[in-house]
Order: C-alpha cells, then sequence, then structure tokens
C-alpha cells in the first residue's frame, strides 16, 4: 500500500526499470521478426493499436493495424509468417525514454518512444516509423505483460508497407 | 554466338530508343511507366484534361469551414465546404507568389491566409485581402487598377455522387454519370448507395511505382489468388467464386466484382493445382475478421471500382474505402485510404469495420503484397534492358465473368494511348 508520493514514485522507479527490461526484450523478439514469440507479451484480452498521430489527433479511430485480443494478434502472425509475401529486410526497433506514468488499481501506465529502422537489400538503412507507445502493463503471477500497446506514429507517410508490428 | 555455349542471345537493341507503341495490344511498352515526357503529358492530357479526378470524400468535410489537403493528379488542391454547405476545390497555391499556403491534413476555417504576405482568400477561393494595398504614407502598393476579382486561387469544377467528390480542370466537361457510363454507374451507385458516410481515419502511403501499375493491379484478378494468398488460405476469395469484371465503354473504368458463397468456398482440384500456397485447413483464431453483415442491394460481396484516373473504391464484406492515387513523377506516387462505415453504424460495427481494415492499408495482408510487388515491378521496368510487358491472357471478346484474363488492362491502355495520342 502506497502512502505517499515517495513510495509511489519508488515503485514507479522499480515499474520503469522492469518495463525497461520488458522493452528491451519486445525490441528484440521484433528485430528476429519472431512474431510468434511477440503474441507471448500481451495478455489474452490485449488491445493492440498502430495508429497515425494525425487520425489520433483528429478522433479519427483507424488503425494500420487492428488488434482485439491475443487470437488476432497470433492470426497476423501466421499470415506474415505463412501467407504474407514481402522483400528480405533487417529490422531494428530501438525503444528508448522507457517512463512509467502511473500506477492505477493493478495497471501500470507507461510510455516510451520509438524507432523502428529498416534496411532492405542493397538500399541504405531507413527510418520506416518513429512513435510512441502508450502502455498499460498488468501483472500476471510474477509475468509482466501488455494489457494495452497504443503506438501512434509520427511517420505518418508509410514507406511503402508496414510489413512487422512495431 | 559462342560455338562452345551455343545459345543465341535474347537481346535485341532495336527498342532502345523506339517509342512507336506496339501494334499488338497485348504489348504494353516499359517507357510509359519510367519516362519524364510520358508523364508531363499525363499531366497535360490526363490530369488536366477530359477527366473527373476523385479528389476526397463528403465524409471528411461534413460541416460548413472544414477543409481537407487533396490532389488533382499532382497538383496541390483544398477541398472545402463554405458557410452554405457548397463544396469548392481550388489549388494550394498562392496567386502571388506561389506559396502552397495550407499545410495541416485537415481543419476548419473562414478563411486561408498565405503566410508569406498573408494574402487572403475565402471558403470559395477569392482573395479577400491583401494588406498594403494602397501602399504606406502613398507610396508603393498595388496598381490602382489591381482587380481583386481576377487573382483567386484557380478553382475546378466539381461533381458529387454519393458522397464521393470529383474536380476538373475541363471547362466543358460531362456530367459524372455520363463520365463513369452505365455499367460502371451501376456498381458505383451500389457501394455509394445514398447513405450518409462516416469518416473512419485515411491512411497515407508512398508507392515506389508509377500511378498506373495501381490502376492495372485493380483490374487484373488473375493476381488476387496468386499474390494474395491469404485470401485463398482463410476462404475470403478463390477464382471458383462468382465474379464479374464489367469496364466501361472506352475500357477506362473498371470493376472486379465477386460473391463470397456462404460458409467455406469449395476450391477444385484444379485450382489447387494451380495455386502453390493453397492450405485447406486453416482457420482463423478469430474469426470475426472476415464476418460478412450484408449491407448492400448488391449481390456482389466484393466490388473494387478502378475510376479512371486516379480513383479506386473499395467495398469488400464490410470495408469501405476509396483510394487517391497521387503522381510524384513517373517513378513513384503517394496513395491516400479514405477508411469509413456509415453514419448510422453502432460502436459494434465500428469496431467490426477496424478489425476488418486489417486485411487493407499498407500493412494490410494485401496491401503489403500489393505494394511490395508494385515496387519490384517499377525496379524491373526502370533498371532492366527494355522490353515489352505481357497482357496476354483472356480474350477481348469474352463473357465479363471469365476470371483469368488481362481484358480490362487491355481496355485501359487502348484508351489511355488514344488520349495520349501514342
Amino acid at each position: 500500500m502506497l502512502t505517499d508520493i515517495g513510495d509511489e514514485s519508488k515503485a514507479l522507479r522499480e515499474h520503469r526499470l522492469n518495463i525497461e527490461e520488458f522493452n528491451y526484450a519486445y525490441a528484440e523478439t521484433l528485430d528476429a521478426m519472431d512474431v510468434d514469440e511477440w503474441v507471448e507479451y500481451f495478455t489474452e484480452d490485449a488491445f493492440y493499436h498502430v495508429i497515425a498521430r494525425d487520425n489520433a489527433e483528429s478522433g479519427l479511430p483507424l488503425g494500420l493495424i487492428y488488434c482485439e485480443g491475443k487470437a488476432m494478434m497470433k492470426d497476423r502472425a501466421y499470415a506474415l509468417l505463412n501467407t504474407e509475401m514481402f522483400a528480405p529486410r533487417y529490422l531494428h526497433l530501438s525503444i528508448s525514454n522507457t517512463r512509467a506514468l502511473e500506477i492505477r488499481g493493478g495497471e501500470i501506465l507507461a510510455s516510451a518512444n520509438y524507432t523502428l529502422v529498416e534496411t532492405r537489400v542493397e538500399e541504405a538503412s531507413r527510418i520506416q516509423q518513429v512513435g510512441k507507445y502508450r502502455d498499460i502493463f498488468v501483472y500476471e503471477g510474477r509475468r509482466l505483460l501488455l494489457k494495452e500497446r497504443i503506438c501512434t506514429y509520427d511517420s505518418v507517410m508509410v514507406d511503402n508497407c508496414l510489413v512487422f508490428p512495431v | 554466338m559462342d560455338e562452345k555455349n551455343g545459345q543465341k542471345s535474347g537481346f535485341d537493341n532495336q527498342q532502345w530508343f523506339n517509342r512507336a507503341w506496339p501494334d499488338d495490344d497485348t504489348r504494353i511498352p516499359d517507357w510509359i511507366y519510367t519516362d519524364q515526357d510520358v508523364y508531363e503529358r499525363e499531366l497535360e492530357k490526363i490530369f488536366l484534361g477530359r477527366h473527373w479526378n476523385y479528389v476526397g470524400m463528403e465524409c471528411e468535410v461534413p460541416e460548413p469551414g472544414n477543409y481537407i489537403r487533396s490532389y488533382v493528379g499532382p497538383f496541390p488542391v483544398v477541398v472545402t465546404r463554405d458557410m452554405e454547405g457548397i463544396l469548392h476545390v481550388f489549388e494550394n497555391r498562392c496567386a502571388h507568389r506561389g506559396v502552397e499556403f495550407c499545410r495541416e491534413y485537415r481543419g476548419t476555417a473562414n478563411s486561408f491566409i498565405c503566410p508569406y504576405h498573408n494574402w487572403t482568400y475565402d471558403l470559395e477561393g477569392n482573395l479577400s485581402a491583401v494588406p498594403f494595398r494602397r501602399g504606406l504614407g502613398g507610396r508603393g502598393g498595388l496598381p490602382p487598377d489591381f482587380d481583386m476579382a481576377k487573382f483567386g486561387l484557380r478553382r475546378f469544377s466539381v461533381a458529387t455522387r454519393g458522397g464521393v467528390i470529383f474536380a476538373t480542370a475541363c471547362a466543358d466537361m460531362e456530367s459524372i454519370e455520363q463520365y463513369l457510363g452505365p455499367e460502371i454507374r451501376k456498381e458505383f451507385d451500389a457501394t455509394f448507395d445514398g447513405t450518409e458516410f462516416k469518416l473512419l481515419g485515411v491512411h497515407r502511403n508512398i508507392l515506389p511505382s508509377n500511378w498506373k501499375l495501381y490502376q492495372e493491379n485493380l483490374k487484373d484478378p488473375y493476381h488476387a489468388t496468386l499474390l494474395h494468398t491469404y485470401l485463398t488460405t482463410f476462404g475470403l476469395f478463390v477464382s471458383s467464386n462468382e465474379s464479374k469484371i464489367p469496364t466501361d465503354e472506352s475500357g477506362r473504368h473498371g470493376g472486379l466484382l465477386s460473391r463470397r458463397p456462404d460458409g467455406r468456398p469449395d476450391v477444385s482440384k484444379e485450382e489447387q493445382a494451380n495455386m502453390q500456397a493453397f492450405k485447406e485447413t486453416m482457420k482463423l483464431n478469430d474469426p470475426r475478421v472476415l464476418t460478412y453483415f450484408p449491407e448492400t442491394d448488391s449481390k456482389w460481396s466484393g466490388s473494387v471500382l478502378t475510376i479512371f484516373p486516379t480513383l479506386t473504391a473499395l467495398r469488400q464484406t464490410n470495408i469501405l474505402n476509396t483510394r487517391l492515387l497521387v503522381p510524384r513523377g513517373p517513378n513513384e506516387f503517394m496513395m491516400l485510404w479514405t477508411v469509413f462505415g456509415r453514419a448510422d453504424d453502432d460502436d459494434e460495427m465500428t469496431r467490426h469495420r477496424l478489425r476488418q481494415n486489417n486485411i487493407f492499408g499498407p500493412a494490410g495482408f494485401l496491401g503489403i503484397e500489393d505494394n511490395e510487388a508494385l515496387r519490384f515491378l517499377q525496379e524491373g521496368l526502370g533498371k532492366a534492358i527494355p522490353r515489352e510487358g505481357l497482357a496476354l491472357l483472356g480474350k477481348d471478346d469474352e463473357p465479363d465473368d471469365t476470371i483469368i484474363t488481362e481484358r480490362a488492362i487491355r481496355g485501359m491502355y487502348r484508351y489511355y494511348r488514344d488520349v495520349m495520342e501514342f
């Protein structure tokens, strides 16, 4: 039980460290294009949304990716690995400025910045997406999981296509 | 010829500078996709010529004062709804020095002020104010005979049908109804059926490809089940679905219409043998993505319309979108996807459409593949030793339910060749 601001900021600092570890592992999983494993960072009923910043700020709900629940994420993972045609590439996802913002009941509200750099055959590396995560984390047992990850991207003009999630 | 290896070279150099269009219209020359002077001729003959250019949806500018940035061909325009509710389309280019003054994706305004010298325009594009018009202290300023009425923003004629906004620079343009022609108008009206739409959002992406290749892509039913194994894997579309490929009389507009059977489609052995990646048993973990709530009188659950030059309109199960192709030179275009639902959708229906839209868009299961394939195609056309592309499949006088065909592509290029005077 948190009794004063000092305790809360101490608790948030601790959560932030855990979330940073989580985000580093998350980025490594996506760099490896291991989308089956990516699904396991989420709770069963998690919401995952990749939304252009102009849509978000205009109150428009359309997402580049819109997953209600882990089942939809599994279907995306299956489609990417088994049905989709796309050029070979290297992925490099960096997550920075991780912040634990608030503890609300059993949930931790957090945010972070992210940058996805893509490198295709015979091409210079280029930024595919820069954006901000707005997250809700929960603990299931001792495991930290995402209950919600809203990825709002500033790079509104998508360079050709976004193949893998961010 | 090397005697030992005995292969005759398959290259001939005759095509390099040859700009003659091949006599055989199953052959499409590379240079229409790559050459700057061809692109410049398109600006004049197509985008500023006798065509209605799609510029946006009424649901993007629902209220008086609303505006969006848009394009006629490659030319930046602003689409506004004035205080009387009338739509206007004018150049996004100040009459003074040429500044592209409107910088926001969308917004609400009662005037536009060019930031450079504060020339001000109303929602119809009229020049309404010029600072220091009379100069200062009796000196300088505009010439006394400067006529504000002559220096408004250049305007395009506007037409709407079913909530879709078109603009043209052509002074004596036929009606949008005549432009679409009866066959395509019927299918256009089946999607844009007079109900009020609600904007869900806009996707934007850059495709390093010639704009015409996107129109071809959506006139090409041959690729659908071969490139898009998502469709066949999860049973959204197979070649044996009842289909129809209508075109207008001129060949410039077309449609891919299909009807998804109830339940899982029956895929013949003949089809399976031709589709490398067919998987019979796959089921989605969350099948809601493919649920179809019939919402039109049309028998077709899927309708893709290609309206020349730069509109594609999609109704696929409960996905409704329009795509505007904005050419940026011969080798690149920008694509603006306007995705919408109906004004009377409840929250669950809105969420259903948002879920279903995972299939399309620049991260959609079909979008990824089309965008990648067209990127590869442009690279093939632009880098390689020129030769002609083939559009051989099917026949021009075949029944319009023939699906393994390139008839609609040939039709578009007959029209294109005529308009471009090649």
